[in-house]
């Protein structure tokens, strides 16, 4: 198959697949090797879920262009609807396998709905109408399952939004939500080959749903809304698709976080998780998939390495914030990379990445 | 051109990856070369067995938040900690403790990720974290690790149930909200009671249920049962108001002193005078700046630990404490501190050195602590059961001119 007759969205998006899979080889041989710090290994998990999550809000973000706040309460809803079937069939003669998928799609579907359910109104309206009801969904969301006790015994689910012992629980009954504990006690499920696969589909989906016709519908959209209606696009439809689309892998990718650690706490999903999932998105660039891929990564792993600089590292992080964010944006920059790729395409093809190292980093 | 930057990005990633991976292994060989070195040394120094330490020094590690919100806890138990491995290691001449601390920002995923950077350190005793939340995350680590875990602060019974190798040296919030009922049911302190708590915190929700629950059996009528979250705690006027309605004569605080500090004000202002009741998180309410201490005269509160409390132990500590820090300590302070010194005692009854590697040194502690009784700031005899919860008894202190007084 010769490279240069594939056109140009497939090139890319099998170097966005490439740099995944060339990732997940890499450390499973780093691993192997015995070369992998604990400290890096468990933040593989986290890695691939806040992937999820950037190129998931890049779809609402970037190709939608819609601006929302609230991604980080569409990861709480699914994280929440899949550990309560994980935690339930853990214990059952379920097989784990299964139990783990159906967490996944349980997470997946619960948090579509409410994206749905979010739309279904705010889609209708234009402007930053749909930033403002995320925002608050983000926080209703935390705010309720903070308040949250629910338990179950033989005779089926009970609910309370008060305390743990207005639940009237039989003596066999476990409390499942326990009010600001959140979960606790899970059993831990997620691996980073778990997380990878997620992260293969949903890129897998998302490239290709931008790619279709609906894709194109939804970028019309998001060009000019006006053009797009006077052509007979349905716009709530295809807003809602796009909108319910990444609600359902912001989901899952709260599924995958959840059950990588032992406890759930609603308290993590608040406002500055749905911020920080923004940073990833607008690092990356607006509409840029493989940007998300990258920057979520990085902006993970960061102040980890950060560490050892000690009370410093919160103003590294920000100050490395802001040199990628003028390298990315900056009109001069931006001139100054073309004119720097331009003499590089000149040069033979394999050796220019060299010198451009110190740029990007 | 965006191929060129993110096949670069992906390079570097890859660069930046493989200098983890080769520091670490290096790390860990040096480590590996010196304990074989030294442990020709402490077994030769073994003989002694003159009580004070002679082998390589244990690495003991402490996590917990020094930035964000919760940072006064954090920073409590941290300088605490440095304090009492500073001490101890002064004391015995030698280096006993190798002493590294954490930030986790209050936050379960980044508590993980600083016990995991600790694990790269050499990590064999782990002394933390600080707060409940992150406690549950690393605490399931630890017990998959089976690395000896002992947390100044992280009350919930949920976390020393994760694992045989988890310990803790505060009460547990049910012990808390028990004996605060039983106190003060069998001191007939009331018989109206209210309550506010924080429903977002799992401290505060943790004493309130067993509160509630034993309240009902000591035959205390729960007059008025107010929450509040942390996100709407500026104003608790309302919860004041509830309680005065309902004609509560005394109301119980199971919250930190910040917010409590705010009830009273309010209070105060509506003129309702009840008995305010607390439990450890109230200790530090005197020290807040701004605040008229008179309004917390007649305050009754249940803690381990008060700082103008005049026995020697406590005089010493505190004195080293505000010359080193500039700052009274609080009771995280002096309960980090206890670990340390907890930890220390068991390091030298058990006969561990830092050869062992930290599996070993979690079996040798586990049998320590289950048979051992400490003498500590935060109390006298302290004890614990299999399940890693402590025995000590609640002091009660009562509010008066300013300080606290013994009940």
């Amino acid at each position: 198959m010769n490279l240069k007759n594939l056109n140009r969205s497939t090139k890319s998006n099998i170097i966005t697949f490439g740099i995944v899979i060339g990732f997940y080889l890499l450390i499973q041989i780093l691993s192997a090797a015995g070369m992998v710090t604990n400290s890096f290994a468990g933040q593989l998990v986290p890695i691939c879920a806040y992937v999820v999550m950037a190129v998931s809000l890049n779809l609402t973000v970037g190709m939608l262009g819609e601006l929302s706040l609230g991604h980080a309460g569409f990861m709480s809803v699914g994280a929440f609807a899949g550990t309560l079937v994980w935690v339930t069939l853990y214990d059952t003669a379920f097989p784990k396998p299964a139990a783990l998928l159906l967490a996944f799609v349980v997470g997946g579907v619960v948090a579509g709905i409410f994206g749905f359910l979010v739309g279904i109104p705010v889609l209708r309206l234009s402007g930053d109408y749909l930033a403002i009801v995320t925002l608050a969904f983000g926080e209703i969301v935390k705010n309720f399952m903070n308040a949250c006790n629910l338990g179950i015994d033989s005779k089926g689910l009970h609910f309370s939004l008060k305390d743990t012992a207005s639940l009237n629980l039989d003596a066999d009954g476990k409390v499942l939500i326990n009010g600001a504990m959140g979960i606790t006690g899970i059993k831990k499920a997620s691996t980073f080959t778990i997380g990878i696969v997620l992260v293969i589909i949903t890129l897998a989906v998302i490239i290709n749903l931008v790619n279709s016709r609906a894709g194109r519908a939804i970028t019309s959209i998001r060009d000019n809304e006006i053009a797009a209606r006077s052509v007979g696009i349905p716009i709530t439809k295809y807003k809602l698709m796009a909108f319910v689309t990444s609600a359902v892998f912001a989901g899952m990718a709260g599924v995958l976080y959840s059950l990588n650690y032992s406890s759930l706490v609603a308290k993590k999903f608040d406002y500055n998780t749905s911020i920080l999932i923004l940073v990833f998105v607008v690092l990356g660039g607006i509409g840029n998939l493989r940007g998300s891929v990258i920057a979520a990564t990085v902006l993970t792993v960061l102040p980890e390495l950060l560490r050892s600089m000690n009370d410093y590292r919160m103003l590294i992080y920000a100050i490395v914030l802001i040199v990628v964010m003028i390298f990315n944006q900056s009109p001069q920059m931006i001139a100054m990379r073309k004119r720097l790729t331009a003499r590089f395409r000149k040069d033979a093809a394999g050796k220019a990445p060299k010198k451009n190292k110190k740029e990007a980093a | 051109m965006k191929k060129l930057v993110s096949s670069v990005l992906a390079a570097s990633m890859v660069l930046s990856l493989a200098a983890c991976g080769s520091s670490a292994s290096s790390a860990a060989e040096s480590t590996a070369a010196s304990s074989e070195a030294s442990s020709t040394a402490a077994t030769a120094e073994a003989g002694e067995g003159s009580g004070t330490y002679t082998g390589t020094p244990i690495k003991i590690g402490g996590i917990g938040p020094i930035t964000g919100g919760a940072a006064v806890y954090g920073q409590a138990v941290k300088n605490a900690e440095e304090l009492a491995v500073k001490e101890i290691n002064a004391a015995n001449g030698s280096d006993v403790f190798e002493w590294k601390f954490e930030d986790d920002e209050h936050d379960a995923e980044k508590s993980v990720n600083a016990y995991n950077t600790l694990k790269d350190w050499g990590l064999q005793i782990l002394a933390g974290p600080v707060t409940t939340t992150p406690s549950l995350a690393v605490a399931a680590e630890t017990a998959n690790d089976n690395m000896f875990m002992m947390t100044p602060s992280a009350s919930a019974v949920d976390v020393i149930n994760t694992g045989d190798n988890v310990f803790q040296i505060c009460f547990t919030d049910p012990n808390q909200g028990v004996a605060s009922a039983d106190y003060i049911a069998d001191n007939q302190l009331a018989t109206k009671v209210g309550i506010i708590y924080d429903s977002s915190d799992a401290y505060s929700r943790g004493i309130h249920d067993k509160f509630q629950a034993e309240a009902a059996e000591k035959g205390l009528e729960i007059v008025a049962d107010e929450a509040f979250t942390a996100d709407n705690k500026s104003d608790l006027s309302t919860q004041v108001a509830k309680c005065q309605e309902a004609g509560a004569d005394l109301v119980f605080l199971p919250i930190y002193y910040q917010e409590a500090s705010q009830i009273l004000i309010v209070a105060n202002k509506t003129g309702y005078t009840p008995t305010f009741f607390g439990c450890d998180g109230m200790d530090g309410i005197l020290a807040i700046e701004g605040f008229d201490t008179s309004l917390a005269e007649g305050l009754m509160l249940l803690t381990p630990f008060a700082a103008d409390a005049q026995d020697e132990k406590t005089q010493a500590f505190v004195t080293a404490y505000v010359d080193a820090y500039g700052d009274t300590p609080n009771q995280f302070a002096a309960d980090a501190y206890d670990v340390i010194y907890a930890i220390y005692e068991a390091v030298l009854a058990g006969n561990i050195n830092g050869d062992m590697d930290a599996s070993e040194i979690c079996e040798v502690l586990k049998t320590q602590f289950t048979s051992m009784s400490f003498d500590g700031l935060t109390g006298e005899g302290m004890t614990w059961d299999a399940s890693g919860a402590v025995s000590k008894s609640p002091k009660a202190v009562v509010i008066k001119d300013g300080a606290y007084a013994a009940m």
